[in-house]
């Protein structure tokens, strides 16, 4: 029959179903028998992390929806009436927004993996900008989030970012008026950036599914930064890989519940337990820590125009990363040079946070000029530059070699040791 | 699984201790279920009443405004509450209805309070399909019982609250209350 799959399970319901919507043999496919490099080490884990949190924090968020109300007379109450009244709200919000730091970490460590291992570099350049999208994405989620709570952080963080938008000439002001639906931070605000903040995670789930599609093509990088040349290079994802995320996983969820049970508002700020309120500015406005290395740009540039363009740009710069990176070798493990300027450069970015977390004064605006103009240098001019000038060391000849020693054969205890196959 | 087998690098393909393998799987198995459901119990539990809507569960009703032959209608966890002052003649009638003749028989006696007879509190919903019966105010059509009267399907209910005609099934039910004073209820 014209169309029909032919489905390889036995099981006569999956087999039906298989056979006319093969979703069974696609899962199969690309989460079973999925080859994956056999040479992965612990960073791999941070995809899977990620993805985990997402699901958890669109959980725990469509269950706090259920008893917030985005009134900006009611939102306050309605969050303390959670962690007060409601059967384990505090659980559920403490959950949420300790998720929100617990999601940036997980997808900072998984962005800089990509970039010590050269996961950007071709075949994957699509990939990694659909990555980049994500991050974008999470930033607008969680700063819309931060918003709900309605206390001092969050209308006075909504008013500072959204006048942001205020540094574009001739249009800037009209801008502002629009996204605030009013003359400041108002009622409209907060109502809008609750649709969105319920939106967004469903668009992350698209973005992350086309994310997921690009890398089922190219295929896994992993540390040796080199193409798999034969099945001998691989393993199939399940059980292998299954495992070893999960392993992470456990011990993921165990740092997430100790900072929701033992230090819940360890990256909160008290500030926000002050109901929000139009007519006074908290003596210090620090954004939530994901976002302090951008502020600490902002804040950099003496230029307010030039300040929003400089912070824009450090995130829109990852897009032409794998333009910028001339050297065809991927795994920093190869390129002793390029080695020491990623540490530089994760370096520079820590720095930006601690600035991004001080009063711009003395030393601290010194540290954020010349870690911005560094953060900027890195991927401008050295990375262009180094992959031309730079020797790498020789690269090995398969995944093989190196781990399994005189390598070339399946693991130890394969039944036949079979030649080398081309795939 | 039915179509997985690796093709290499599988381990240790001959000789495999399958119980010990099924053993762990199942331990491991068992491990993720628990952990899923204890993550999933909070967020369910969360949409039960919360504390403060359980706060809101007892009131107090005066009586001594409430004329004989007049009920009023009192709001208790979000659900009203009739309670009526009934004549001599009604409690009466309510007191000597034949049981048989009932659809749920129940005694007067097991719905009112000892001592108390003149008063009646039901749960004013319909034992249908959940409407508010008619009957509370003076104006009210009280059915050919004297009670209650359901617009929605017209059921009707006597002077005790018990269903004299379909198609409710059961009596209108009763809150947990009790007297506080002569004139003074306390409901929940
Ligand atoms: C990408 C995933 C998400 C991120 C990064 C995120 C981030 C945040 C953040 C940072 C907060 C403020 C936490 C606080 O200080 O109280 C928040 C609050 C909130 N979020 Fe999310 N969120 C996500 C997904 C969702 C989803 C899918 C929903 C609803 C369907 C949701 C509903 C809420 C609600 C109702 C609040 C206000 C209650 C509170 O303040 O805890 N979130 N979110
Ligand atoms: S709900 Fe009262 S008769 Fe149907």
């Amino acid at each position: 029959m014209a169309g029909l799959h032919k489905s390889e399970f036995k099981n006569p319901v999956v087999n039906w179903i298989d056979t006319r919507m093969p979703v069974f043999t696609m899962m199969n496919k690309e989460y079973a028998v999925f080859p994956t490099p056999k040479n992965f080490n612990y960073f791999w884990n941070f995809g899977a992390l990620a993805t985990v949190t997402l699901m958890v924090m669109i959980a725990t968020g469509i269950f706090l929806a259920m008893n917030y109300t985005p009134d900006s007379t009611m939102a306050f109450d309605s969050v303390e009436r959670i962690m007060r009244d409601v059967n384990y709200g505090w659980l559920l919000r403490y959950a949420h927004a300790n998720g929100a730091s617990m999601f940036f970490i997980v997808v900072y460590i998984h962005i800089f993996r990509g970039l010590y291992y050269g996961s950007y570099k071709t075949p994957r350049e699509l990939l990694w900008m659909i990555g980049v999208v994500i991050l974008l994405l999470m930033m607008a989620t969680a700063f819309m989030g931060y918003v709900l709570p309605w206390g001092q952080m969050s209308f006075w963080g909504a008013t500072v970012i959204t006048n942001l938008f205020s540094a574009f000439p001739l249009v800037g002001n009209a801008i502002v008026t629009w996204l605030w639906g009013g003359f400041a931070v108002g009622d409209p605000t907060l109502h809008r950036f609750f649709s969105l903040h319920y939106l967004l995670p469903f668009v992350l789930v698209g973005v992350v599914f086309f994310h997921v599609i690009a890398l089922h093509i190219t295929g896994s990088n992993n540390p040796l930064g080199i193409d798999v040349k034969s099945p001998q290079d691989t393993l199939p994802f399940h059980p292998y890989y299954t495992i070893k995320d999960s392993v992470g996983l456990c011990v993921f969820f165990m740092v997430w519940a100790l900072f929701v049970f033992f230090a819940p508002n360890f990256f909160g700020d008290p500030d926000n337990y002050i109901p929000a309120n139009p007519l006074q500015t908290p003596s210090e406005i620090v954004p939530e820590w994901y976002f302090l290395p951008y502020y600490a740009i902002l804040r950099s540039v003496p230029n307010k125009l030039g300040g929003v363009c400089m912070m824009f740009g450090s995130i829109l710069v990852l897009f032409v990363l794998p333009w910028l990176d001339t050297s065809p070798v991927r795994s920093a493990k190869f390129r002793p040079i390029y080695r020491g300027l990623f540490w530089v450069h994760v370096l520079a970015c820590i720095a930006l946070g601690f600035v991004g977390a001080h009063r711009p004064e003395g030393l601290w605006v010194v540290l954020g000029r010349v870690a911005t103009t560094y953060y900027f240098l890195h991927f401008l001019v050295l990375l262009p530059i180094i992959g031309k000038l730079e020797r790498p060391l020789p690269l090995p000849e398969s995944i093989s070699r190196p781990v399994v020693p005189r390598g070339g054969g399946p693991l130890p205890g394969g039944a036949t040791a079979k030649p080398m196959e081309k795939p | 699984m039915s179509v997985t087998a690796p093709t290499h690098g599988s381990g240790h393909p001959h000789g495999v201790d399958q119980g010990k393998r099924d053993f762990l799987k199942l331990v491991t198995g068992s491990a993720a279920v628990i952990g899923v459901g204890a993550i999933a119990w909070p967020l369910i539990d969360s949409m039960n009443p919360s504390a403060d809507v359980l706060a809101l569960s007892s009131v107090e009703v005066d009586l001594t405004p409430v004329p004989e032959g007049q009920g009023i209608t009192v709001a208790w966890r979000g659900k009203p509450i009739f309670v009526r002052h009934r004549t001599a003649k009604e409690t009466k009638e309510a007191e000597d209805v034949k049981l048989s003749e009932l659809i749920e028989p129940q005694p007067d006696s097991d719905r009112v309070k000892p001592g108390h007879s003149q008063w009646i509190v039901v749960i004013g919903i319909c034992t249908h399909l959940g409407c508010i019966p008619l009957g509370n105010k003076p104006t009210d059509p009280r059915g050919d019982w004297g009670g209650w009267f359901c617009p929605c399907h017209g059921s009707q209910y006597d002077t005790s609250g018990r269903v004299r005609h379909g198609p409710a099934p059961l009596n209108l039910y009763l809150p947990p209350y009790a007297f506080e004073s002569d004139s003074k209820i306390k409901i929940g």
